[in-house]
């Protein structure tokens, strides 16, 4: 088992017929993901041929449901249009909408997360500009290399793509029961707290490595959030030490405004909880390593 | 993009707000012809985008043209907290009976914006809401259905208004938000909105913060950007579509993904201290696509900044394999080359990931003595800051 994402959910993908979202299909149906179509109301009725697999074109996400069973939609859409391909993602009722594009304006993440709550939260969002979701073994949806790691006991959850393929490579001999990647935009749909409810709800997730960086208290949340409700181990990283206050740092949440966001205030509040901080990847994991092999 | 008072000033005025009449001037002559424009007497305020200016002595009452520009002429090109005032707006002065407190922000924490509002302005908001938590009303607003003349009123209400401006703070409430959503602010701040003498409220000073993700629905922010300001190595970059950050060390940095690349800096900076205190000279994204191209741009932009010893190549191969990268970097010294820029520092390479032991064949088959591979994320942190320090 794992979180959010198993072998039995069945994906669909908002801009299929993108370059990006071609691309990334392809990657995610060699990895094994059972993708059951695409979305593009100028496109609807056609299919596309991806090696051999036909994936059919439906019109809008409710279509694609209904014909499909469709249960997790990845959103590859331009950000002029994230917007409303979320929206109709969530007016159809799916329950998870991983959003990959990066560049959406907070202003439409902040109006689709609005309009996500008005509807009951039935959908879970992931990011906007995030890697996405894998279940090692079992289903891949985003952009994450599916062959970093194999399945395992270590929940993973994270603010950085390519932190996250970092500490997957490091631990790649114990393997991850799933990763997820929630994106570094000032608003995202799914937090550091949801993922580790998660992970701790898991009953094949035995130990939590949470990377975050700076900008925004999440992590400090994330922190009094563990204290109250983490039984299980938790390491952490935190990434932007030496980043210079007033400067965005490649993610449009990664930024130290006066003197609130910054790593050392997360990792004292992520210390102070008995969470282990590691000084680098590597040595976050060499933490979670000593901890998976104390059993 | 943070902008500056005398812009945030002109954005309010285009949405209808109440704001000072005045100008922005770059010279004592053009600060000469404001202050014969409005007449009387003006304040010059120094334009920068940190507090404290006041007490820096950048803000100047004065009546007259004559005295209006030996005040300008004092405050441009003054030093403030390290930033040189190359602006000053000039505007009519107000007679202020009160002082309050307006603004509208990103709430990260709640997934939402928040409004904040204080008849306790003038003053620093939080110092306000630390001391006295009753007098300054938080109040999350919903994205989707804003701030109307009801959810104003009650902002207004709460926040203990006084009657007399009670209509005209709800008017301003709804403007300001209508201005904020246009605009695609992240941040628009009032402190103080005065009350004047005669009753009316008047916004005046303006902090505003736009979204740079919403650029490609306002061709008119680009404007705002304050070129003089930036960077030339970050304008460089720009151009060249790289997400480059410049900072103080000697070490350059390049790097795939934004946590990857904080991380680099950090672990450098870890392993810089062991070697004369050696730093990260910049913040260098490249993105997934590390083609030889890209890669040769990102080397330019950092082998040009004079400060650096020694380049960090940092790449964790996810969907980009490490051969191509590794052809990369290779192909790109040679471009550099042939653009007669000529390599002379020394690049620590670490590759890992898809492809790694194909990239680092390439790297070691090149045969080019300025490129050092070394395997791990923190080993070649430890070379990469002892070149440098060996370096300077």
């Amino acid at each position: 088992m794992a979180i959010w994402l198993t072998k039995d959910s069945k994906v669909i993908v908002q801009g299929m017929t993108g370059s990006e979202g071609s691309k990334h299909t392809r990657r995610m149906l060699a990895a094994g993901t059972d993708i059951v179509g695409g979305v593009n109301p100028r496109k609807a009725g056609t299919t596309v041929d991806f090696d051999g697999a036909q994936l059919p074109v439906f019109a809008n996400v409710a279509d694609a449901m209904r014909e499909t069973g469709a249960n997790v939609t990845v959103i590859f859409v331009p950000p002029q249009f994230t917007k409303s391909a979320v929206i109709e993602a969530i007016d159809a009722g799916i329950s998870l909408a991983v959003v990959i594009t990066e560049g959406v304006p907070v202003h439409d993440t902040a109006a689709f997360w609005a309009y996500n709550v008005a509807q009951g939260e039935r959908t879970r969002i992931i990011g906007p500009n995030c890697p996405g979701i894998v279940s090692p073994g079992a289903s891949n949806a985003g952009i994450i290399p599916a062959d970093i790691t194999g399945a395992g006991r270590i929940g993973l959850v994270s603010k950085s793509g390519t932190l996250t393929y970092q500490m997957m490579y490091e631990l790649r001999d114990i393997g991850f029961s799933t990763c997820v990647g929630i994106g570094g935009d000032p608003i995202i749909g799914t937090t550091h707290i949801d993922a580790l409810a998660a992970f701790e709800d898991d009953p094949d997730t035995d130990a939590i490595v949470m990377i975050g960086e700076i900008g925004g208290d999440a992590e400090e949340r994330a922190a009094e959030f563990i204290k109250a409700n983490v039984t299980k181990p938790v390491v952490g990283y935190i990434a932007g030490f030496t980043a210079p206050p007033g400067k965005t740092m490649g993610h449009a949440g990664a930024i130290i405004s006066g003197s609130a966001g910054t790593a050392e205030a997360k990792k004292t509040a992520l210390e102070a909880v008995g969470v282990k901080v590691g000084k680098t990847p590597t040595e976050t994991a060499r933490l979670m390593r000593e901890i998976m092999s104390a059993g | 993009m943070d902008l500056y008072e005398y812009q945030g000033r002109d954005l309010f005025e285009r949405h209808g707000l109440p704001v000072l009449a005045g100008g922005v001037a770059t010279t004592p002559e053009e600060a000469r012809a404001i202050a014969d424009r409005l007449g009387g007497r003006v304040v010059v305020k120094a334009q920068v985008k940190v507090g404290g200016r006041g007490k820096a002595g950048g803000v100047k009452l004065t009546e007259g043209a004559e005295e209006t520009v030996a005040r300008a002429t004092d405050i441009l090109g003054m030093d403030i907290k390290g930033h040189t005032v190359h602006k000053v707006m000039i505007t009519v002065t107000a007679d202020v009976a009160e002082e309050y407190y307006f603004s509208y922000l990103l709430d990260r924490a709640n997934r939402t914006f928040l409004c904040i509002a204080s008849v306790a302005g003038g003053m620093d908001i939080e110092q306000v809401a630390a001391e006295t938590p009753e007098k300054v009303v938080k109040a999350p607003i919903d994205a989707n259905t804003g701030v109307d003349a009801a959810t104003a009123r009650q902002i207004v209400t709460q926040a203990g208004f006084p009657a007399e401006v009670a209509d005209q703070a709800v008017e301003i409430a709804v403007n300001l938000w209508q201005a904020f959503v246009a605009e695609d602010a992240t941040l628009v701040e009032v402190n103080p909105l005065a009350k004047t003498a005669e009753g009316g409220l008047l916004l005046l000073d303006a902090k505003v913060s736009l979204d740079e993700n919403a650029a490609f629905r306002h061709p008119d922010h680009e404007a705002l950007v304050d070129q003089a300001a930036v960077d030339p190595l970050e304008q460089a970059a720009k151009e060249k579509d790289l997400n480059y950050v410049k900072l103080d060390g000697e070490v350059g940095i390049i790097g795939n993904g934004a946590g990857l690349v904080m991380s680099t800096l950090d672990v450098v900076a870890y392993a810089g201290e062991r070697y004369g205190s050696v730093k990260p000279a910049n913040f260098l994204d490249i993105g997934g696509g590390a083609s030889a191209a890209v890669m040769a741009n990102g080397l330019e932009i950092v082998l040009s900044d004079p400060a650096v010893k020694s380049v960090f190549v940092n790449v964790f191969g996810g969907i980009t394999a490490c051969d191509a990268v590794a052809n990369g970097i290779v192909q790109a010294l040679a471009l550099l080359e042939q653009r007669g820029e000529k390599v002379t520092k020394p690049l620590v390479v670490r590759l890992d990931g898809n492809n790694a032991e194909a990239g680092r064949a390439i790297l070691d088959g090149a045969n080019n003595p300025l490129i050092q591979r070394v395997d791990t994320m923190d080993g070649a942190a430890e070379r990469a800051a002892e070149l440098a320090a060996a370096g300077v």
